[in-house]
């Protein structure tokens, strides 16, 4: 197989952060999900996570984090790396002590615990004092103002961009040095999409967190990623700068509806190219 | 109005009985989602546990640390070996490993302590108090009043614990969903033990009550058919409601089985004895028709 390699500027070598080598994952011991990906997340970056439905951006997620269990899933082979330590075998708590933790698709806010207690439970695995709490709390209320005013409300009866805000926020109580943010936008208007991205990216600059961010949504992740991977049927088959993804052809013409002919409807797109060129 | 007082006083004193093994069930439930069938089964294995150790020789209060030390065990061979491999099943698969869980005890448990019928004496005498007697007139007794200040001091304690505690906030978010709770690092497997043993301490004060006034015998494990309509009633969510169910449903047995019959009695004539016996599960299902979540139960919040 070939990947295909826009040219970059800075290759994501620099430093080795967390770094995924060639993993394979099977559910149920017969589907097989993920066929070998690869990918790195450099410290301090957004790393985007492309690809339409059933592609793997939520299982290579969930393979990271070690949810996959929970689901009868398996990584067979390959191994996950953070900070140069293999982290495939442990378990979410102890992974989430080291500092990485996703959010997952859906938002999964508990439903009768207020936006508050929420927040709270976030800060499960540190132990802090009352006061150290409070820091943390008010910390997330900066970030998200608009939890702050519903902080009494119980999660299940408020907005869709607001439990997407709880949801990043719960996971920002744990401290973490790198989220696993799955499909942020789902569901949710433009408006309120682009605040929620916009407050990534504040919290990537401000407090120094990575993402490694799945989306559907590929314009709007690719305006605020620095790099990017497009997954397909379980492989990586395209990666690069944020910006040359923007611009290249294929993905304008696949994911984007865009050619060089002016905007196009998917129906016309030809899919027997997108097979030769990249599952040959 | 004596009369009603005293009937209605004695049917609040043993709700409170009810209500300490409904408590076992909410906790739980409130935990896992999960319906425990063992609870009742948990009760009678606690009592055995405190009569057995006793029958050979041990002093009461060490019994009970004993019986104590085998509920938190069995709180946690619970989890390692059943709840653990049951991670993200439907609630009704968790539901029938219960069931299974209700046998093996109710199995195990007599082998091991022997099955006959015994008396447990825990100290506290069922005596009407005498105060009361002389200057009101009524026969109030001192073991439900002990009784009833047990559980009142364990819902309490229960109550702060699940509303302020790091822990008691983990247990609701694991209850609403699972898979979230482990995404933000709150180890299932911790927070299931810690349930169970709980609720084996409560089967504990539940097995230990019951077992004093009616005798340790194999029936305690149908105290928990009596908790059943406290739920419904209380709402299988709340801690504070599995006590005013038991308060609702030992009050109002109470008094349908002294005040009904005459009644209907004259309404459609014949003999009508036993009230007492059906009357909290009619209770329940005009519950289930207008409030199905109970009380205080949480509302199932869905979005529209």
């Amino acid at each position: 197989m070939t990947v295909a390699t826009v040219p970059t500027e800075a290759a994501p070598t620099a430093e080795r952060y967390l770094t995924i080598n060639n993993i394979e994952v099977i559910y149920d011991h017969v589907i097989l999900v993920l066929k070998g990906v690869s990918l790195d997340v450099p410290k301090g970056k957004i790393v985007a996570l492309l690809g339409a439905n059933g592609a793997g951006k939520t299982t290579t997620l969930k393979a990271i984090s070690n949810l996959l269990r929970a689901e009868r899933g398996d990584v067979t082979k390959g191994s996950v790396e953070f900070k140069n330590n293999r982290v495939d075998q442990l378990s979410p708590n102890e992974l989430v002590r080291r500092g990485v933790i996703q959010v997952m698709e859906g938002r999964h806010c508990f439903a009768h615990l207020t936006l508050e207690e929420n927040l709270l439970t976030g800060a499960y695995t540190r132990s802090i004092s009352r006061s150290g709490l409070k820091e943390a709390l008010e910390k997330v209320y900066h970030y998200f103002p608009r939890l702050k005013t519903r902080r009494g409300s119980q999660a299940g009866y408020t907005s869709g961009g607001e439990q997407q805000m709880c949801a990043i926020g719960r996971a920002l109580m744990a401290k973490p040095e790198m989220i696993l943010l799955d499909e942020p936008s789902m569901g949710l208007a433009p408006q309120i999409v682009e605040e929620i991205f916009g407050i990534v990216k504040d919290l990537n600059q401000k407090e120094n967190v990575s993402f490694l961010l799945a989306e559907q949504n590929t314009l709007m992740a690719l305006r605020y990623a620095d790099f990017g991977y497009i997954l397909e049927n379980g492989r990586v088959v395209m990666e690069g700068d944020a910006e040359n993804l923007r611009t290249n052809e294929d993905v304008k013409e696949f994911y984007l509806g865009l050619s060089s002919s002016g905007r196009k409807s998917f129906k016309d797109v030809k899919h027997y190219r997108r097979r030769k060129r990249w599952l040959s | 109005m004596r009369f009603f007082l005293e009937v209605l006083i004695s049917g609040l004193l043993s709700g409170v009985m009810y209500s300490l093994v409904a408590l076992g069930f909410v906790l739980i439930y409130k935990a896992s989602g999960v319906f425990n069938f063992a609870q009742g089964a948990m009760v009678y294995l606690a009592a055995l546990s405190v009569v057995g150790c006793m029958e050979k020789g041990v002093p009461l209060w060490l019994a009970i640390i004993l019986a104590f030390i085998i509920m938190t065990l069995f709180g946690i061979a619970t989890e390692k070996f059943v709840l653990r491999k049951l991670v993200n099943q439907p609630p009704i698969t968790l539901f029938m490993a219960t069931i299974g869980l209700a046998f093996f005890i109710e199995g195990l448990a007599p082998m091991v302590f022997g099955s006959d019928p015994r008396a447990l004496d825990i100290g506290i005498v069922d005596e009407p108090i005498e105060a009361i007697l002389n200057s009101w007139g009524m026969v109030i007794s001192k073991f439900d009043l002990v009784a009833a200040a047990i559980a009142a001091l364990l819902v309490t304690t229960l109550a702060l614990f699940f509303q302020y505690t790091r822990i008691g906030r983990a247990l609701r978010a694991v209850a609403d969903d699972h898979q979230a709770a482990l995404s933000i690092g709150i180890p299932l497997q911790h927070i299931w033990a810690i349930v169970w043993g709980v609720a084996g301490f409560v089967a504990l004060v539940a097995g230990m009550l019951w077992g004093a006034r009616n005798g340790v015998q194999f029936a305690l494990t149908f105290t928990a058919l009596k908790a059943l309509p406290v739920l419904i009633i209380g709402g299988f969510t709340s801690v504070p409601g599995a006590i005013v169910g038991g308060l609702i449903i030992g009050a109002s047995e109470k008094l349908a089985e002294i005040y009904l019959p005459p009644l209907m009695e004259s309404a459609f004539g014949g003999n009508f004895g036993g009230i007492e016996g059906w009357f909290p599960y009619v209770l329940a299902l005009g519950f289930l028709l207008i409030r199905p979540e109970g009380l205080f139960g949480e509302k199932h919040i869905d979005r529209v």
